[in-house]
């Protein structure tokens, strides 16, 4: 659990290796097993999710502390963020095209399959149930995005291994190998929980 | 035979999460126990069924262009609904669902069945196929559910009813109620589909 009182390593280092999203949380599930073939694309993949998570989540909680609880309009919350984190890629990949070439083409076409990004939104409420700060949460937000980063290269990382591989059973092929490496690198992680009694 | 047709392919043939790999986030983060993961399909099933309907019946007033939009708005309308609704009556499943009720906006099985399916179809097919996704999504969740509470617990609850206690002596893997166990349990599901199901 993150909360205010902790120090901003002690949330990066919580959300990146104690509570990593993909590995432990389960969130963003869909993108870490279909864009994670190559180590190159994931790079993208990530570095694509740590941009748009970060601006989803200022635009969120700008969004939920000026605007839906003064008006009372705590019920909209679901429908408003989703909208919102939506637009806000959309706005994001026509500027890009458009100013930043370059950074485009790095990461451009992984933009629209972040909307669909669970942990996106999944980010955006849980900034808002911790009751976090706006610095805090900005900072939560940069921590479980590297911490994505970081299970997605290493999962392709090894995926690029397990394709050379000719001793796996038939059923196992594909998916199913892919997700009895996800539950060791799980495990993995679950080493670090306590870390410093979070 | 269309419409039965319609009903058993989301159960066997394209179960949405074994086969499709579509909303795999909540069928891996609340099966640590059968009664969380049927208390979550539940919910899906409310969700899927009721937006499949309302898209059906607008999708001649829809214009092409902001579909998607539109879509967001119904599902996330209904989620919202159901989110109220578990709080109100029961808030221990609340607790343990947690952030995974508003994230059913985001499920892909709900946006992909009414992109793919209920905004070509008829009401009635819509809703055939909607229940068929929904019971496929929940015996998945359960089954996956039940085989981790059974062995990282030693019990197998549904509805609040303890139906199976290994009892006292039985050693549970505790693995098992632990993320790692959700990946392994499916990845062996999966698998079992595969050289046993597939036609």
């Amino acid at each position: 659990m993150v909360s205010n009182e902790l120090t901003w390593y002690m949330i990066l280092l919580s959300s990146i290796l104690i509570n990593n999203i993909v590995l432990i949380r389960f969130l963003a599930l869909c993108s870490f097993f279909g864009v994670s073939n190559e180590i190159e694309t994931s790079i993208g993949m990530g570095m694509a999710v740590i941009f748009v998570m970060t601006l989803a989540s200022a635009a969120t909680w700008i969004l939920w502390y000026a605007l839906l609880l003064p008006f009372q309009l705590e019920y909209l919350r679901t429908a408003v963020f989703i909208l919102v984190i939506a637009g806000l890629v959309q706005f994001v990949e026509m500027y890009m095209k458009k100013a930043l070439k370059s950074l485009y083409n790095a990461m451009g076409i992984y933009l629209p399959l972040i909307t669909t990004n669970c942990a996106v939104l999944a980010i955006a409420l849980l900034n808002i149930d911790y009751g976090l700060g706006f610095v805090n949460s900005i900072i939560y937000t940069v921590g479980v995005a590297v911490g994505y980063t970081l299970a997605i290269i290493l999962f392709a990382g090894i995926k690029e291994r397990i394709a050379l591989s000719t001793t796996i059973p038939v059923p196992f092929r594909g998916h199913p190998i892919g997700f009895i490496t996800a539950a060791l690198m799980s495990l993995a992680f679950l080493g670090f929980s306590h870390l410093f009694g979070l | 035979m269309g419409l039965w047709k319609e009903f058993t392919t989301g159960i066997i043939k394209e179960n949405p999460v074994i086969v499709l790999m579509i909303g795999l986030c909540p069928a891996l983060a609340v099966s640590s126990s059968a009664n969380d993961a049927f208390g979550m399909s539940i919910a899906v099933l409310f969700v899927l069924l009721a937006s499949n309907i309302i898209v059906s019946m607008v999708r001649n007033h829809t214009p092409d262009a902001i579909r998607i939009p539109i879509f967001i708005v119904i599902i996330s309308t209904f989620v919202t609904l159901v989110d109220y609704v578990i709080h109100a009556f029961d808030m221990e499943l609340y607790a343990s669902l947690g952030v995974f009720i508003p994230l059913i906006v985001v499920n892909c099985v709900i946006l992909g069945r009414a992109e793919a399916f209920a905004y070509k179809n008829s009401i009635l097919s819509s809703t055939m196929d909607g229940l068929g996704m929904a019971i496929g999504f929940m015996l998945t969740m359960t089954i996956l559910g039940g085989i981790r509470e059974l062995i990282g617990n030693g019990t197998f609850t549904i509805l609040n009813y303890q139906l199976i206690n290994l009892g006292e002596n039985f050693q549970p893997a505790l693995a098992f109620i632990m993320p790692p166990g959700a990946f392994l349990t499916i990845a062996f599901m999966m698998a079992a589909h595969r050289k046993w199901l597939k036609k």
